[in-house]
């Protein structure tokens, strides 16, 4: 009993068990450390693999250039052209739709089983493979509304794909608007729709943006429901409106890879590296978005 | 079961009457049947342990509690001989006539000026907004220190400013009550004494009926105190008399900070 009353100096006689719990302690941050290394290392050699094959083919030419049988001649302006027209319509198709259902879910929703259905198979939706909504898309857009294989048919299937994801994130972004700042404007005599629109959905924003951001970013990755809608491997001009056949940039890299000839593999390289820098620019611009919104409250 | 107390309003007008008000929480019956007369211009105390119900109960005179889904409200509110209760009363025209300050300080991440602008603004109100926010700020005993910083953000200010703030923003809508939830229980000394005498001050031109967990502070500041227990209202009446020469003996044991 002696050594829990404190006449013992700090540090002197350390027991077994004290040892034992230090070792154990220490070995799980390594391991920590070391889980969190793979993720790094792995994405670490992926990129220098990626540069090392494509920056050799990447110049303004690339960017330029629409797909050819000739490896020399090939580029990616079609491709990105088509993936910049599908982001930007998913973006405004899937957007204001996502946010509308996440405000109606969180501000005027009734909380019943009605409302807990609909948001069980929100967080399902999300979790449905991509080839779902492309064959989904495919008998709705392509065939059932008759739009064909085109741009306008890709937007609305990756509109849906990505919706629950926006929903969710946004739903999340709402409901951590403190309860007090709301019965505040409620207090003053604000009706629902005043104090969504001037308190809760400028706090929510920079949080629904990032939400939404995120979602855009695994849209332009995805490249299983724009083959099932149409978007085809070979296209030799910009789209110039929405019912035009389209490539994306994933589609065309795996043209790319699938064929014999090396000069080819390294084109894929270089559409990489395009993608990343797309896939990396939107994400930067969800981490400041969302830097700034800390930096105002 | 409830008492109703008759109280003397010393020649005033009723500004609120509560007649036989439950609240329920799912099954939980949080305010029993309480019915209660606050008088006009005065502070109207009301105490009682945690969870008697008595942040309930003034949550009933704005209906705020509709906003919490699973609470359901019986009996009646009276404002005026109407009914707050009433199906063709709209809830957000009772909350801009009587306002409510709340427990810890909730400004908007908006600058001084916009929060006290905010009910003006929402409400419509023609109204002249630099000399209102000016008037409100003045009546809340904040506007000597703001003055020279209108555009900062509220955030800056600290704890007892932001309650201050809080009320300026509540009476620049022009309310006739005002509400408070525990307004000084965040606040220090210093904050909290400023907040009591700025009651004192509102008195004359609004009524103000106020929670607190703070015995003193009930003396001090309110003409009339209620002392609910377990959600039910035990005694209502002087605060002199509730004080020192209450009815019931649970009242008493209160307190005197027997229990509680």
């Amino acid at each position: 009993m002696s050594d829990v009353t404190g006449t013992r100096p700090l540090g002197s006689g350390e027991s077994a068990f004290d040892r034992r719990r230090r070792r154990i302690g220490t070995l799980f941050a390594w391991m920590c450390g070391l889980a969190t290394l793979v993720g790094v290392f792995a994405l670490g050699i992926l990129l220098v693999d990626v540069l090392m094959d494509g920056l050799g083919r990447l110049d303004v030419a690339f960017l330029t250039s629409f797909a050819s049988r000739f490896p020399e001649r090939a580029g990616v302006k079609a491709a990105l052209a088509g993936s910049v027209w599908i982001l930007g319509l998913t973006a405004l198709i899937s957007f204001p739709i996502s946010v509308a259902a996440a405000i109606y879910l969180e501000e005027y929703a009734a909380r019943n089983w009605v409302t807990k259905t609909i948001q069980t198979n929100i967080a399902n939706l999300a979790g449905v493979p991509s080839i779902v909504y492309g064959i989904l898309g495919l008998a709705l857009f392509v065939r059932g509304l008759g739009l064909q294989r085109s741009i306008i048919s890709g937007a609305l299937t990756l509109s849906l794909l990505i919706m629950p994801l926006i929903i969710m994130a946004s739903q999340e972004a709402i409901r951590a608007v403190p309860r007090t700042i709301r019965e505040a404007a409620y207090g003053l005599g604000a009706t629902r729709w005043q104090v969504t629109a001037t308190q809760v959905l400028p706090m929510a924003l920079p949080g629904i943006l990032t939400g939404t951001i995120l979602a855009l970013s695994r849209a332009v990755g995805e490249t299983a429901p724009l083959i099932m809608v149409g978007a085809v491997g070979f296209v030799a001009f910009t789209p110039k409106g929405l019912t035009d056949q389209f490539t994306v940039l994933p589609l065309q890299i795996y043209n790319w890879v699938s064929r014999p000839q090396d000069e080819f593999r390294d084109l894929a390289a270089a559409g990489i590296i395009v993608l990343l820098v797309l896939l990396l620019t939107m994400n930067a611009v969800a981490i400041i978005l969302r830097n700034r919104a800390q930096v105002r409250r | 079961m409830a008492t109703t107390y008759d109280i003397d309003l010393g020649g005033r007008d009723p500004a609120l009457e509560a007649v036989d008000l439950s609240v329920y929480y799912g099954e939980t019956h949080a305010v029993q049947n309480v019915s209660l007369t606050v008088p006009q211009n005065q502070v109207v105390a009301l105490i009682g342990p945690s969870g008697c119900g008595k942040s309930t109960l003034l949550r009933c005179f704005n209906r705020m509690n509709d906003l919490i889904s699973s609470a359901r409200v019986d009996g009646r509110v009276d404002f005026h001989g109407q009914n707050l209760y009433a199906p063709e009363i709209d809830p957000v025209e009772v909350r801009r006539r009587i306002g409510m300050v709340f427990q810890k300080p909730n400004p908007f991440p908006k600058s001084i000026f916009d929060n006290v602008a905010f009910g003006p603004r929402v409400n419509g109100m023609k109204v002249d907004l630099d000399a209102l926010v000016e008037e409100s700020l003045r009546s809340a005993a904040l506007w000597d220190e703001v003055s020279d910083r209108l555009n900062d953000s509220a955030y800056a200010l600290s704890g007892g400013q932001q309650q201050r703030l809080c009320i300026a923003r509540t009476l620049a809508v022009r309310p006739e009550i005002v509400l408070m939830d525990e307004p000084a229980s965040a606040l220090d000394p210093i904050a909290t004494q400023r907040i009591e005498e700025l009651i004192y001050e509102l008195k004359k031109d609004y009524t103000i009926v106020i929670v607190t967990h703070n015995m003193q502070q009930a003396a001090r500041i309110s003409d009339y105190t209620a002392f609910l227990y377990m959600g039910q209202l035990i005694e209502y009446g002087p605060t002199e008399t509730i004080f020192t020469n209450p009815r019931e003996e649970r009242t008493e044991a209160y307190v005197t900070g027997r229990f509680g």
